[in-house]
């Protein structure tokens, strides 16, 4: 098969490529500077100074204390620290339908070993309604867990909102900012959170490192029994270059911000949503409602449906031509499993097979939106002459 | 070297791993498609059920099979998920068929409905145009007729004619058997030279979607799972004079041409002769009873003939394992026939297939009525 001319990458929520800064940042610490962080000698130093130099960037970016960061194998790993080590036997815990599997399915451990679990809808726009969170609030609720960023939507929910819920009732509140962190500014303050878990590789560090802040004071059982590593908080040696890495891709998110380049990023969204929309016949965003009221999303992700074409298979004929974009899922054997988000966010079955996201990076080119777009209405008007259902419909009507 | 682009059905097994390889080697632009059918996992553990299915088609294991094959020779590979429209066009008119005291054969709809229609809409969707499988057939166009034909492989004995009979003309012409020409060690031979690790992988014999082959288990936990009672099939068993000898728990538990589990005791040995759905009767005899020198066939669908203007003679499959047998074709209504054999013909069962060939050529395929 030969290599198409150009590969476009536009699926930056399922990973990012490390940037170049981030790899110079780590690339010492492989070989050199190989020693481990708990030992006293001089080797050991070098690498403790380098966690504790990353875990300031970390702390600066989410507004906390570095005390306050654990770090973790990733966001899967901070997920399950939290939602598991907050919680205890009999407890209620309250999350919502659109989180992602490392929360959700792990709230559904939780009700295996003794927890009781209540799942909070989302609206057609894909957010939480605070007030669903207050009423679903009991004497024995221990824990919130809400997202800031849904990864396939892209949209924000109203997080400082469910922390006065929470900081109110007197509960923990935990948010999975894996999707939010390094695309919009977090602050644990201002959130008002207990616990807030990000993932290293959804911006542009690598793959195998993450973090959960956890507000000073908060008790916490971890998950991981052995050395006093991360203050008892997380055995384990660290993943020093990963942590490294973690801290420099920390430090350019935050410059990122200072730059606005943030809104760079939602400008260049918006031209490939609004390009796609204006070249594609039957293309809708995801989540956008009638009265055009939509709510606010992180600046680098958007979700269109393109009715009769099936999500999985334009996502292969576009990678076969040189764009990376998903649809959905990926379950265990590959294939595409439809979406629990979209699904949550009352589309039909179709409307969710015929769903694609495009995700953006800061690698991302004005030449890579005007690939995208050229290649995406040409795929879907070459695969809609050949879906039965699309020429069934135009003959009809 | 081709310039068209071929999508390859890999399932992970032997057959269509050596015609991924194969058609590389020939040149090809090459993708790889591997369809996800049926969740072995959904119904694991229920009552009757495994706990655990492994090495099965769809499985997690073949998938992976299916990849490295992939990856080894240098092709794009895909896994695409049509389990919906697959427990739609198969698994539940299979449930179904039994229910009304049908015996059906989900292979034949699983070509009809997924492999050969939807694979080849995905497949024209991404860019290939041709779809090829590990099927043991053999398909060309005749010019004389000018019709895409279907023929029987070389290795009779790996015959896959008989499900495929539902194939369109359409269907027929973007569609490539590369196996048609060569015998199973062959092919193996080919995996072994070609160094695939599958080589020496067993055939799948069972239906893909039934663990251990235990339809009756299946259904139960089928229906269990959509919260679904087993509808009441139970009923008589009767003899072919209407003489009422017994009860049975339900006509999906049986098949024409059974001898065995019909609980009752005579002094000469019964089969199961008929089942009637709407009187949830099974009738019972002899089995000189089970001799029949016709069928109806409904649903036809013809390949090497347009139409059936006057009697054919052809030979007859009445089910996979089926030595072909000598009968005349009369077209009875818009896609339905008439099959009159030379000889009574044992157990000709309504939801077969009655697949008709002149020699190797198939002529056309319909659902025994």
């Amino acid at each position: 098969m030969g290599m198409p001319p150009r590969r476009v990458y536009l699926d930056n929520n399922a990973t990012t490529p490390v940037l170049p800064e981030v790899f110079e940042a780590m690339r010492p610490y492989f070989t050199e500077h190989f020693g481990n962080a708990s030992s006293i000698h001089t080797h050991g130093q070098e690498t403790r100074a380098a966690v504790e130099s990353a875990r300031e960037s970390v702390a600066a970016l989410l507004g906390c204390r570095a005390a306050e960061i654990i770090f973790t194998s990733g966001g899967t790993e901070a997920d399950n620290l939290a939602i598991v080590g907050l919680t205890k036997p009999g407890d209620h815990v309250i999350t919502s339908s659109i989180e992602h599997h490392a929360v959700l399915h792990t709230c559904k451990h939780l009700e295996a070993i003794g927890r009781e679990v209540t799942i909070v809808p989302v609206d057609g726009r894909g957010q939480v309604d605070p007030a669903d969170v207050q009423r679903a609030l009991r004497p024995t609720t221990r824990l919130i867990s809400i997202m800031m960023a849904n990864n396939e939507t892209g949209v924000l929910q109203a997080v400082e909102e469910i922390g006065k819920i929470a900081a109110d009732a007197g509960v923990c509140f935990h948010t999975d900012a894996v999707q939010a962190a390094g695309k919009v500014a977090i602050d644990v303050n201002q959130i008002g959170c207990h616990a807030l878990s990000i993932s290293g590789h959804k911006f542009h560090a690598p793959q195998g490192v993450g973090a959960l802040y956890l507000r000073k004071g908060t008790h916490l059982d971890p998950l991981f029994y052995g050395g006093s590593h991360e203050r008892s908080r997380r055995a384990g040696t660290e993943n020093v270059p990963g942590i490294v890495g973690l801290g420099k891709a920390s430090q350019l998110a935050k410059d990122a911000f200072d730059r606005g380049d943030d809104k760079k990023m939602s400008a260049l969204r918006d031209r490939l949503e609004q390009g796609i929309l204006a070249q594609v016949e039957d293309a809708v965003v995801n989540g956008e409602s009638e009265k055009n009221n939509r709510v606010a999303r992180v600046p680098n992700t958007t979700n269109i449906r393109f009715e009769h074409i099936e999500g999985e298979s334009l996502v292969i004929a576009l990678d076969l031509k040189g764009l990376a974009v998903s649809a959905g899922a990926a379950c265990s054997s590959g294939a595409t499993e439809g979406s629990h988000v979209l699904l949550a966010m009352g589309l039909r079955a179709d409307q969710v097979r015929s769903s694609i996201r495009f995700s953006l990076g800061k690698q991302t080119t004005d030449e890579d939106i005007d690939f995208a777009l050229a290649l995406v209405s040409e795929t879907v008007a070459r695969m809609r002459e050949l879906s039965p259902s699309y020429r069934k419909e135009a003959i009809s009507s | 070297m081709s310039t068209d682009t071929i999508a390859v059905a890999m399932s992970g097994g032997v057959d269509s791993s050596a015609v991924a390889a194969m058609l590389r080697a020939e040149g090809h632009n090459l993708i790889g498609l591997t369809m996800q059918l049926w969740n072995q996992r959904r119904l694991a553990g229920r009552e009757g059920m495994p706990e655990q299915v492994t090495g099965r088609c769809c499985s997690l294991d073949d998938v992976y099979d299916a990849r490295r094959v992939a990856q080894q020779i240098g092709i794009p590979y895909y896994v695409v998920n049509h389990e919906d429209r697959f427990e739609r066009e198969v698994v539940r008119p299979f449930v179904a068929e039994y229910l009304s005291g049908r015996t059906p054969i989900p292979c034949s709809l699983c070509n009809n409905h997924l492999k050969f229609d939807q694979l080849l809409v995905v497949a024209r969707q991404i860019g290939a145009e041709r779809v090829a499988t590990g099927h043991y057939a053999r398909v060309s166009y005749d010019e004389t007729r000018q019709r895409w034909l279907l023929r029987r492989p070389a290795d009779h004995s790996k015959d896959q004619t008989y499900f495929l009979f539902g194939l369109t003309q359409d269907q027929l012409s973007r569609t490539l058997f590369p196996l048609g020409d060569m015998t199973k060690p062959q092919v193996r031979e080919l995996a072994h030279r070609q160094g695939l690790a599958i080589a020496e992988k067993p055939d799948s014999q069972e239906i893909c979607f039934v663990p251990g082959g235990d339809y009756k288990r299946f259904i139960d936990a089928y229906l269990a799972e959509q919260g679904e009672a087993l509808p009441a099939t139970a009923g008589e068993l009767v003899t072919t004079s209407g003489e009422v000898i017994g009860e049975h728990a339900g006509i999906h538990n049986f098949t024409v041409g059974q001898r065995k589990g019909l609980g009752v005791a005579t002094g000469s040995p019964l089969y199961v002769i008929q089942i009637s759905g709407a009187q949830k009767q099974v009738i019972v005899g002899g089995e000189e009873n089970l001799y029949s020198k016709t069928l109806r066939a409904k649903r036809v669908n013809l390949i090497s003939v347009e139409d059936l203007r006057e009697p054919m003679r052809v030979s007859i499959k009445i089910r996979h394992r089926h030595e072909p047998a000598a009968a005349t074709l009369e077209k009875t209504g818009v896609d339905e026939i008439l099959a009159t054999f030379d000889e009574p013909q044992r157990a000709i069962t309504p939801g077969q297939a009655a697949v008709f060939y002149d020699g190797d050529i198939v002529v056309g395929g319909g659902w025994i009525a």
